[in-house]
């Protein structure tokens, strides 16, 4: 599926500063339906603090992020203005910060998954739990999907008994079944075994197929060259150059991007 | 030693272990489980942001563990008399040992929740929970796990503790051996029996909690 025209994600002039570091300096993004977006950019560049404040983990201090996704009973578009909001967490309307975070999931570098809870209460959780699901209902979907992703033999298994790349294909599985209009993954592989990598990966590229709309965090640049619709590189808290992948990812414009994509290519 | 003693020690056997069934052990599980309450509402404060309620909680928690349990003890049942406030000796026990459980406890509850990493609290509110709730089902079971082994530390030394009780006239295994003791003056005796039952009190606690350790074991990594 190719992205459409509609404006699922919207990003203007997003800031953010830890005390007097000024980790985003004006973070701008538009994001369709069905977008596959790679942000790709050095160590230390704020894409994890883009990420953590499109599903609400982190509150900025400035400028606006518009998610229209999806709205039905458990989404509803949201429009948050982070100035009005004066960069703290109360300035912001409980309920707007209750939408940003449903129309979103996230997909940890970490995994983070719940380990006193087997993989199925993983999945179950956000569903039964926080959006009242039916119990019935919702957990032959979370079967249907650890299914789909090989481990449904794992259902009653803890998270310390898996591999990295079985956490994180539950940590994606615990993202689907949230039924979010947006995936959002921080460097989802980097924490995994490279004969591990390719699980993961693959199932991400079938996502994107089955046309999710994603924001990936990656330094797989020959993953963000095949599955990616669209790739911004990130540089010093802005955004410094966003462009078709294939097309970047050979031939950057810009000084920084070229230098970070030859540091990348040739690390010694 | 004489035969008459061991005759005695045998009859005081009953009294003791009576005394701790009736005595000793209720009077240390009532004040545990109020003392945790007290200890994980306290963590909490002391976790709070709102700068008054984690004071309060601190100025408590360095109270009772800068002052003697005795000292506690007594104030409450002898010292608050003289302010109007008559409390019997039971409820004056638990209430002291309560107090002092919620000084102690705190401080290892809220090192447990502490200890448990970051990204357990993201994770609960990206599947959409709120704080309270992030706490309940993610947080304090794993914190809980933690928090076994030095509780249980706790709760023994709470056993052993109870044995002050007797100062304020609580019936308990203690008290039941200082009784015998003094009609029959056969101290020593009398009171290495009274030692050798709070030891094995606490060896039965001791494996309890290695059997508890186990079966939380599956919620950590190894
Ligand atoms: N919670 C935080 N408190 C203070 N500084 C932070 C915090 N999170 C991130 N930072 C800082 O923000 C900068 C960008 O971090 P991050 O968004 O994680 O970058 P990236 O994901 O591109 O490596 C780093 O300098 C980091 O130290
Ligand atoms: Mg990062």
């Amino acid at each position: 599926m190719s992205p459409t025209d509609q404006k699922l994600l919207t990003v203007r002039g997003l800031q953010k500063s830890f005390g007097a570091n000024q980790v985003l300096t004006s973070v701008d993004l538009t994001v369709a339906r069905g977008t596959v977006l790679a942000l790709i950019g050095p160590s230390g560049s704020g894409k994890t603090t883009v990420l953590r404040c499109l599903n609400g983990l982190e509150i900025a201090d400035g400028g606006t992020i518009s998610i229209v996704g999806a709205d039905d009973s458990r989404h509803a578009p949201v429009t948050i203005d982070f100035a009005a909001a004066h960069g703290t967490r109360a300035g912001v309307p409980k309920k707007a910060l209750t939408n940003l975070r449903d129309q979103s999931a996230m997909v940890f570098q970490h995994y983070n998954l719940f380990p006193h809870k087997t993989v199925l209460e993983n999945v179950m959780e956000g569903p039964v739990v926080v959006q009242r699901r039916d119990r019935a209902e919702v957990e032959a979907e979370a079967l249907a999907l650890l299914e789909r992703v090989g481990l449904s033999d794992k259902r009653d298994s803890y998270p310390f008994e898996l591999s990295g790349g079985q956490q994180q294909r539950v940590g994606i599985v615990r993202a689907l079944a949230l039924r979010p209009t947006l995936l959002l993954f921080d460097e989802p592989t980097s924490a995994l075994d490279p004969e591990l990598v390719g699980d993961v990966l693959r199932l991400i590229k079938e996502l994107a197929a089955e046309g999710w709309t994603m924001v990936i965090v990656t330094h797989e640049l020959e993953f963000a060259r095949e599955v990616a619709t669209e790739v911004a590189f990130v540089d010093g808290g802005t955004i410094v150059e966003h462009g078709d992948p294939k097309e970047m990812l050979r031939n950057p414009k810009h000084e920084r991007t070229r230098q970070f994509l030859h540091r990348l290519l040739f690390p010694f | 030693m004489t035969d008459s003693t061991w005759q005695l020690l045998l009859d005081s056997l009953w009294p003791m272990i009576h005394g701790a069934i009736t005595g000793t052990i209720p009077l240390a599980l009532s004040s545990f489980a109020i003392g945790l309450v007290l200890a994980l509402a306290l963590a909490l404060m002391r976790l709070s942001r709102r700068r008054w309620l984690s004071s309060i909680a601190r100025v408590y928690i360095s109270l009772v563990r800068g002052t003697p349990l005795l000292v506690q003890l007594f104030v409450i049942f002898y010292g608050l008399p003289s302010l109007g406030v008559v409390i019997d000796p039971w409820p004056s026990a638990i209430i002291a040992f309560s107090i002092n459980v919620g000084g102690y406890a705190a401080e290892v509850i809220r090192a447990a929740i502490l200890s448990v990493p970051k990204g357990q609290w993201e994770a609960a509110y990206m599947i959409g929970m709120s704080h309270r709730r992030a706490l309940t089902r993610i947080i304090l079971p794993q914190a809980a796990r933690v928090s076994v082994p030095p509780l249980s530390n706790t709760f023994i030394s709470l056993v052993k503790d109870t044995s002050l009780a007797s100062l304020i006239l609580v019936t308990e295994l203690f008290r039941e051996a200082q009784q015998v003791a003094a009609f029959s003056g056969q101290f020593m005796a009398l009171y290495l029996e009274a030692a050798l039952l709070y030891w094995v009190i606490c060896l039965v606690l001791s494996s309890g909690q290695g059997v508890l350790e186990k079966r939380l074991d599956r919620y950590v990594a190894h």
